[in-house]
């Protein structure tokens, strides 16, 4: 039980990093300025890095001689555990920056907790995590502050962007048996306890920004069960089609 | 003066294309208590420096 629940928290971290980092490799070539287009493959790299990571990790756990490779381009979609959020599209670069900003006010209590974890693995890969989730989350918040703040279809498109994606962050906070294990184990953290260091965060930024936020809608849940939007699919389908027609092709 | 300083300094080896000189107090540097955020996350990207090439034996001083 203890072990699946492991597989099961693991795949969500390595998840939610392999789709946000997945998705800003797309932004190659289409940056607004070469620096920007440098930074968001960058920060892609480093999700991809930790994708890597939480993914053997992963795989490891499972005990069934699945690797990295294996559980991103061998599963399918309703077998994916990460946050609805990290398979929100690209949009515009507003859109792409909201996500990202999001993300990183949650992960770097994530990665803090994590440092922590009994688990000296798991302790190792948040720790490295922290300074690229540390730089992640200035790099987004000086761009909020930056668009939200800047001239007004900047500003417009940037808080069309955030109402249209907090509802989604639901999944980022979602606590259930796993979760509990993992922070009773002392191994993981609990998500609820991340809320309060991302309400600040978002609460700062926002002031910051001259953003201002939604009122409340109810938020969505289901990507930690396996339950995805559409969007996943086109992801996937671009992501995997290449290893499961030559699922021997080597590098 | 200063860049007279850095012609005698830095342009012997034949480096040197422009100087350009910036008062000091109109420099923005980040702090040393940020390197870490800043610089290690590159350190397990070796592909960034182009080692992976095999160089013909003509090619002298790469």
């Amino acid at each position: 039980m203890s072990m699946s629940a492991r597989f099961d928290y693991l795949l969500r971290l390595g998840d939610d990093a392999l789709f946000l980092g997945q998705q800003l490799g797309l932004w190659t070539g289409h940056g607004p300025v070469l620096e920007e287009d440098i930074a968001l493959t960058n920060i892609g790299l480093d999700q991809i890095g930790q994708a890597r990571a939480w993914l053997t990790l992963a795989g490891r756990a499972e005990n069934k001689g699945r690797d990295e490779d294996a559980l991103a381009f061998h599963r399918d979609q309703s077998e994916f555990r990460n946050a609805l959020l990290c398979e929100r599209p690209n949009g515009h670069f507003g859109d792409t920056i909201v996500r990202q900003f999001l993300f990183d006010a949650y992960a770097v209590p994530l990665h803090a907790g994590l440092s922590l974890s009994n688990d000296p693995e798991m302790a190792a890969i948040a720790r490295k995590s922290a300074k690229e989730s540390a730089y992640h989350l200035r790099h987004s918040r000086a761009w909020m502050t930056r668009l939200g703040d800047g001239t007004e279809e900047s500003h417009t498109k940037v808080q069309d962007s955030l109402n249209a994606l907090l509802p989604y962050v639901g999944d980022l906070f979602f606590s259930d048996d796993v979760t509990s294990t993992a922070s009773q184990e002392g191994w993981g953290v609990d998500p609820a306890n991340l809320r309060e260091a991302w309400e600040a965060t978002l609460i700062d930024t926002l002031s910051e920004s001259q953003l201002t936020r939604p009122q409340p809608v109810p938020e969505q849940f289901g990507g930690r069960a396996g339950h995805h939007t559409e969007q996943l699919s086109f992801l996937l389908a671009e992501m995997q089609v290449l290893p499961r027609t030559y699922p021997d092709a080597k590098w | 003066m200063a860049i007279e300083n850095a012609r005698d300094v830095y342009t012997r080896r034949q480096e040197g294309v422009s100087i350009w000189a910036v008062p000091a107090s109109e420099i923005t540097a980040s702090s040393p208590d940020e390197k870490d955020i800043l610089f290690d996350p590159s350190d397990d990207k070796v592909y960034r420096h182009p080692t992976f090439y095999d160089l013909p034996d003509e090619v002298k001083n790469m």
